[in-house]
């Protein structure tokens, strides 16, 4: 009884402070509050309409998706090449160990003013390699890489009447590529401790026998390693997924908007609307979407984690 | 995995002698050298951190970014220190009351979770959970709103409690993994000695929680530390805890670069030391925070 009464104020705390202010936000975003003072008038769906017809938005969606899936593929295969290194009886294996994870202690703001000079066009990498820095512009880089609408497959997807994706709104912007090198930095040395905990939790036997029935080292990798290492795969992209559908703190501190909006992200377009702008109804929106599109993620994985539990 | 991943070291060495191989030299020396080009590229930023901030004035240019400083000059850090300062005093003031909080709400919930199950526990934990994958910005608006309710609107305390609440998620599934581990056969000695709950959690776990407060209190420092959200949205300017003021001398023009990059060291310093003194536990919070290793 006593346990029931102690656990009761940090229920009550994630109850009003998560679900709670979830639903007030969800219901903001359905008002009229678009000024400073509070309106909670109906407004039914026209902040979502408003949002999802503003070139901004459209063009964050895009970012996002560009970074969620260059950012998650680079980080899960350095991390994996990382461990792989590790796990060779190397030594000073402590060392390359920290090395690799050390950025995950600092905070992203510090790692974007790092990258921000590292990757200035003037200076930095640039000036290190001799690149040309009229050609290698990194994060003020407006170019956005699409398909183009004379191209053969651009005409091609115009007569099947898909011809809208070649819009540059389903391309990848190039400056969005120096957010993913530095976000790639940050994180990668957690996807190796992950598949460095994954590697040394099977068991040397199994690859012992591998070998004895005559599997290369490449083999024993494909075949024995990688599908025992699903799981910790599942969990990494999970988690790498849902940070950088809500990456911000980066992008803020390297590039906040960028050249065309070329690194502008949904959560730095959710906060200017609200706090800047003082369109607080439209902000909830984006914040709405947000939530969704992590959900979407989210929510599979703790029912699956939650299953795992119970079979054990 | 979860539970193996707090209780010990999961990331040390296989033990297991596999007979070595006459050791191809080549490969051993691809493998080191990739080691290392990995390594330089990790370090990088260190280098550039480090003879940047310890350049005078007169040395920084873009173009001799990576040049070692001719004769060390201190005065870069001491700018930065001077404009940081009262920022870095606010962070300790925000994260030190908030983590050890954190840690002791953890604790409790953890310790209930684990060992005295009620109807409904199972549904309850992932729900809780939910709340450390939320993006904040489903949040931000109304809990604004709401620390103006409690009038602790831009302020420190403000700031803490939000941590604090938070910080329920995580540091509880932390600990109720932990506890989780701790045979229920010692409970069970323990009751039938007529302890009760408290007794239970006073003489018989909490002496066995050290290692998990470490995690937990390495993993709140660490995030608390490096939050920005929060901090730009609910605190005044006098409050800024130093991750919001670093961003704004970077994003200043008048602010010279080399004081920028003595800014960045010294926003990351707290959090550095403990990785490099603590960096095993900090490891285990990692894994811990991804539910399973």
């Amino acid at each position: 009884m006593l346990s029931l009464v102690l656990i009761a104020p940090s229920i009550l705390a994630v109850a009003v402070f998560v679900y709670g202010l979830i639903g007030w936000t969800a219901f903001v975003s359905t008002t009229n509050w678009n000024d400073l003072l509070p309106d909670y008038s109906s407004a039914g769906l026209a902040n979502f309409a408003s949002i999802f017809d503003n070139p901004r938005f459209q063009i964050d969606l895009r970012n996002t998706t560009v970074f969620t899936v260059c950012f998650v593929a680079a980080a899960l295969v350095v991390g994996l090449l990382l461990a792989n290194l590790i796990d060779r009886r190397i030594r000073a294996e402590g060392f390359f160990r920290s090395v690799f994870l050390f950025p995950m202690a600092i905070s992203f703001i510090v790692t974007g003013v790092v990258w921000k000079w590292l990757l200035t066009p003037s200076s930095g990498f640039n000036s290190l390699f001799h690149l040309d820095p009229t050609t290698n512009r990194w994060f003020t880089d407006e170019t956005v890489i699409h398909l183009g609408s004379d191209s053969p497959v651009g005409r091609w997807l115009g007569d099947i009447g898909l011809g809208f994706l070649t819009s540059t709104n389903f391309g990848v912007p190039v400056a969005m590529l120096s957010i993913v090198l530095a976000a790639v930095w940050q994180m990668s040395g957690f996807v190796m401790a992950l598949y460095l905990a994954g590697l040394r939790a099977i068991p040397d036997e199994l690859r012992e026998a591998a070998r004895v029935d005559g599997a290369t080292e490449l083999r024993v990798f494909r075949h024995v390693v990688l599908p025992l290492l699903t799981p910790v795969t599942i969990s990494a992209v999970i988690i790498l997924g849902h940070i950088s559908l809500k990456i911000y703190d980066l992008t803020v501190a390297m590039s906040p908007i960028g050249p065309g909006f070329g690194t502008d992200v949904p959560a730095n377009f959710m906060w200017t609307t609200a706090f800047n702008d003082n369109q607080f109804a439209r902000g909830a929106a984006v914040a709405v979407v947000m939530l969704v599109l992590i959900a979407i993620v989210i929510v599979p994985y703790l029912i699956w984690t939650g299953r795992r539990e119970i079979e054990r | 995995m979860t539970a193996d991943a707090v209780r010990s070291d999961v990331l040390r060495p296989r033990s297991l002698s596999r007979a070595r191989r006459p050791t191809v030299r080549a490969s051993r020396f691809v493998l080191y050298a990739a080691l290392l080009v990995m390594a330089a590229f990790y370090l990088t930023p260190v280098y550039v951190l480090l003879v940047t901030g310890l350049k005078g004035f007169d040395e920084v240019s873009l173009e001799r970014m990576w040049d070692f400083p001719r004769g060390l000059s201190l005065t870069g850090f001491a700018d930065a220190f001077d404009k940081l300062a009262p920022n870095l005093a606010n962070s300790f003031r925000l994260v030190i009351p908030a983590t050890l909080i954190s840690a002791a709400i953890g604790s409790l919930n953890g310790y209930i979770l684990a060992k005295w199950r009620f109807r409904g526990s199972e549904v309850l934990f992932p729900l809780i959970l939910f709340g450390m994958f939320i993006p904040y910005q489903a949040i931000l608006i109304p809990l604004l709103q709401v620390t103006r309710g409690l009038g602790v609107a831009g302020s420190i305390e403000g700031l803490i409690l939000v941590h604090v609440v938070y910080g329920i998620p995580i540091t509880t599934l932390i600990f109720r993994n932990y506890y989780a581990a701790i045979p229920n056969e010692l409970i069970e000695a323990a009751r039938v000695d007529g302890a009760d709950f408290v007794r239970i959690y006073r003489d018989v776990l909490l002496p066995l929680s050290i290692s998990g407060f470490v995690v937990v209190l390495i993993w709140q420092f660490t995030s608390i530390w490096n939050d920005f959200l929060f901090a730009v949205t609910l605190s005044e300017q006098s409050n800024w805890p130093v991750t919001v003021a670093l961003n704004n001398l970077a994003g200043s023009f008048s602010v010279e670069w080399n004081v920028q990059m003595a800014g960045a060291l010294l926003a990351a310093l707290p959090t550095l030391l403990v990785f490099v003194f603590l960096g095993r536990y900090f490891v285990r919070g990692l894994l811990a925070g991804s539910l399973k290793g």
